[in-house]
Order: C-alpha cells, then structure tokens, then sequence
C-alpha cells in the first residue's frame, strides 16, 4: 500500500518556540508553510477532534503571522482609513477591544489572504496566515507606507485554546469571563503580558492568547495540567474547521476567488457597500461590489456524500452520475468525527449552488452521489454577546 | 504461512488461497481509519494493481494487490467498522481474500524477520 509517511527531513524548516514540548509530547511532526509542525499527537487526529468539542484543545499555531499596524501621526483613526484601503471591512467602526474575520483583496477582486484585525486601542494587530505572512507584510508595508508602521512581531508565540471548557481552564489563571466573542485584550496570565482574544477557528468557544515566545511553553505546560486539556495538532485543526465551515487559504480561498464566490459577503461592511458612506475604495471594489449585486458564477457550498465515501479536496463535480460536463471542484474534504461522516466544501455553478440538490462528484474515477447542503456541518458553540441575557455578558 | 510485503501489507497463505491486510506499522501510521473501499468479489487483479482503498481522517490510501489472483471473499463489517484495522489489523481487520494466480509470486515476498528489519 502506499503510504504516506512523512519524511523525517526537517531541513530548512522553521519552529515555534513549542517544538521541544511537540516532541516531548510525542507528537508526528510534518512541514507546514515551512514550519515544522504537529500533525497530531499520540492520541491520533480522530480523538483529538472529538477531545476538542467535549472539553478543551491546546493548539500550537505560532507558524502564523502577527503583524502589528500603528498611525505615523499616533492617530488610530488613521491606520483604520489606511487599512480600509486594502480591506472590504469597517475598520474606522472597529471599536477598542473588539476584532472582525476581514479579507485582503487585489484589484481583480481575489483573496490575498484572509485574517483576524483587532483594534487594541493604540494599534491595530493582524492574525494572518503562515503560507502568507511575508507576502501580507510586504504587501502591508508598501500600501501603507505614508501613513503607518507596520511590524511582524517575530519572537511572539500564538496559543489556541479551544472547545467548551476553555473558558473554565483559562480562568484558572486569567481574568477573562467577562470577553465575549471576538473580543480583544491585554490580559496578564502568571505575570506576562499577553494579548487574548476569545476566537478561534474549530466553531467552539474558545481563545488565542499571543504570548512572548520565551513563556510560551511555561503557559502551554500550565494548560496541559489541568485535566481537561490535550495538545492538538494541525489535523484535527483541520477536520475542525471544516466541519465548522470555515475556509481554508490556499484550499478554498486564493487570488482568483473573490468574497462574493467565497460565499463570505458577509466580510463585506454595510457601510463599504454601494450606498455606504465610504463605499468601495478597496481592491478589487468595482468586481465585489457588482458582483454583490448580480451575484458571481460559481459559489462555496457545503458538500456532503451521500455514501460512506469521503470526497477530498480536487475532487471533480458533476451535475448528475452520467453527466462529463464539469459544474465545479472540491476544495477540502475528508471525514468530519463529530458528525461520523464525510464532509466537504467546493465551488460550483451558482446555478447548481441550490441547497439539498444532488450533484455527482467523482472519486478515483468513480461516482459518487452528494448532496449540496449549507455551511457549517457543526453549529458554533461561539459566547456571543448577548446583551439581554440575565447572568452574564455572554 | 505468514508473509509480507514491503508495501505493508501481510499474507497468510492456505492452500491455494490468499488472506491479505495492512500491517500494525501500517495501520498505526495511518491513524484512525472512517473509510474501507473493498474490491468486488470475482475480481481479477494483476499483483501491484489497485485492490482497495482505507482511508483515515486525513489521507486516503491504496492497496495493492500482493500477488495476482481473484477476489474470492471480502471482510464486509469493515464497511460498517473500519477501526477493525486499527483494533486488530492481523485479525479481524483482514481485507480480502484471492485465489493465488500465481504461485511463483509468493517467492519474492517477504518473511516476518525481513518484514521487521525493514521498518526497524
């Protein structure tokens, strides 16, 4: 049989100030946008992304980028017009303490890449992707150089902690009930300064904490004690993800695809919209905003098969089991744990896009039957703001 | 009699027929399997041909055919159970069985104590 075994060659790649504790932790380590990364620990992907929905997961996700945008004139307002400007997102509405899933565009419209922007008060912090983290510096750098500094923090680990009992361990050490969803701040955990953030990318609750690189493992051993929390690697990440709908640079999302045909208008501010008060003046404007309007050709839709078969990324579409005539491809795909079965995502003909439609995908020259369904698979399990709610923020 | 390829798959050989698996190195690099593609009884595969795919969470895999031959029977509760490969890949977790087409193909297999040296 043909296994896929990793090489064991590590050459010319980079690691997180985690890599001694992945090791330790028995962890199988492969290449990720050049990093060397874990895959999954001695429990398997399967176990760790059903550990991840019951209780708490401890992801190592330092590979990404962090990439911090402050105003020449100290003037945060500034940076905020300034980033408008590359970016379909109300970022002069962001306000202190919060944070918003944005979209780097270029000027056909596609995805550069797409990111987490906080405002902390002074300075705006992004959360890119690893594959694009010095491509979106320098594309950062250079669209913004009359009027901000940009700097990639180098030496900050990035630590997610994710499923339903993160809140309860990190407030075993941290002040933090009172955040909600997608809010922002600095919080002190055992006397070092760290930027949290309660997000993630698995559809649980859950936060990422940015921490100096030298007490990343310090804190990371800290959560690993408490018996609720097991190390999770890049695979189950995956599978997580999928599940919860999100995309995937570089799988779903790339420079030919615009927001609209990613399925995520809903980056889109009302107010950078046509008939909003700074409407357009980003990248790609006349090509999002038309296609806002009248729609675009193709669409992101859930995929699920209708057999036990799992549809993977690449994967051909098909209207119907007969049909040789294309109508769209898989992007990532594989088995979801907590729904038991196959889940995917993919582009097709928006004619085609139409919920609960049978299409065809084709699987090792064979056909399957699957079925287009809306996204997510898993429902979040995001802490909403929920400012009627009696006993709580969130 | 016991053999194994260096595909990672093992043979127990009765007669004139063949039971064919993946091997504990192989399962355990694998991780958890959801999915098993059997081959359809009656089928006749040439050795190094595709027979069957198991796939975990997070990559497929083929299986080839370690000799050539015809399917004669496939272990259907792997259909419903695919972690059977992992619990217990040199029993229950068997794949297939063919007619040995060709019983000078089983020369060039391998022995355990070979098997074993080459994962180390």
């Amino acid at each position: 049989m043909a296994l896929s075994i990793h090489s064991n060659s590590s050459d010319g790649l980079q690691r997180t100030s985690l890599h001694a504790l992945h090791v330790e932790l028995g962890a199988r380590l492969v290449p990720f946008a050049g990093y060397e990364m874990p895959l999954h620990y001695r429990s398997g992907i399967l176990k760790e992304h059903l550990h991840t929905r019951a209780a708490a997961g401890l992801f190592d996700v330092s590979h990404m980028g962090q990439i911090i945008v402050r105003a020449r004139s100290q003037t945060l307002a500034h940076a905020a017009r300034a980033l408008e400007s590359l970016m379909p997102a109300d970022v002069l509405g962001l306000g202190q303490g919060r944070q918003r899933y944005s979209l780097l565009t270029n000027s056909t419209g596609g995805i550069l890449d797409d990111l987490m922007l906080a405002n902390l008060g002074d300075r705006f912090m992004l959360v890119v992707n690893a594959s694009r983290k010095d491509d979106d510096g320098a594309h950062l750098r250079k669209s913004l150089a009359e009027t901000c500094i940009v700097e990639r923090l180098q030496d900050q680990a990035l630590i997610a902690l994710q499923g339903p009992l993160a809140e309860t361990v990190l407030s075993t050490c941290a002040d933090i009930s009172t955040m909600c969803f997608m809010e922002v701040r600095s919080v002190e955990i055992f006397g070092v300064d760290c930027i949290v953030s309660r997000s993630g990318y698995t559809g649980e609750d859950g936060f990422e904490i940015s921490i100096p690189a030298a007490f990343a493992e310090f804190l990371a051993r800290k959560f690993l004690a408490h018996p609720a929390v097991a190390p999770i690697g890049l695979g189950a990440r995956d599978s997580l993800r999928m599940e919860a709908g999100l995309p995937l640079y570089g799988s779903d999302l790339d420079t030919e695809t615009t927001p609209v045909e990613a399925a995520l208008e809903w980056t889109i501010a009302r107010s950078r919209r046509q008939g909003g008060p700074r409407a357009g003046g980003f990248p790609g404007e006349e090509v999002i905003l038309r296609q806002l309007s009248v729609g675009a050709k193709r669409r992101r839709v859930g995929l699920r098969s209708k057999e036990r078969t799992p549809i993977r990324g690449g994967s051909m579409l098909y209207s119907d089991d007969d049909s040789q005539i294309t109508i769209g491809q898989v992007t990532s795909g594989g088995f979801g744990p907590s729904v038991n079965a196959p889940v995917a995502m993919g582009y097709v003909a928006t004619a085609r896009s139409r919920p609960g439609s049978t299409i065809s995908a084709e699987v090792r020259a064979k056909r399957v039957p699957v079925e287009v369904c809306e996204l997510p698979f898993v429902e979040p399990r995001y802490k909403r703001r929920n400012t009627t709610r009696m006993g709580g923020p969130c | 009699m016991l053999k194994f390829t260096d595909q990672h798959e093992w043979l127990r050989i009765e007669g004139d027929l063949a039971t064919v698996g993946i091997t504990p190195y192989a399962q355990e690099q694998l991780g958890d399997l959801v999915f098993v593609e059997l081959p359809s009884i009656g089928k006749k595969l040439e050795k190094g041909s595709a027979a069957a795919v198991v796939e975990s969470v997070k990559a497929a895999s083929d299986v080839y055919a370690p000799i050539s031959g015809e399917i004669t029977e496939v272990n259907e509760p792997l259909l419903s159970e695919p972690g059977l490969v992992n619990s217990d890949p040199m029993g229950k977790g068997w794949l297939f069985k063919l007619k040995i087409g060709e019983p000078s193909e089983i020369e060039s297999l391998l022995n355990e104590a070979d098997y074993n040296g080459l994962i180390g």
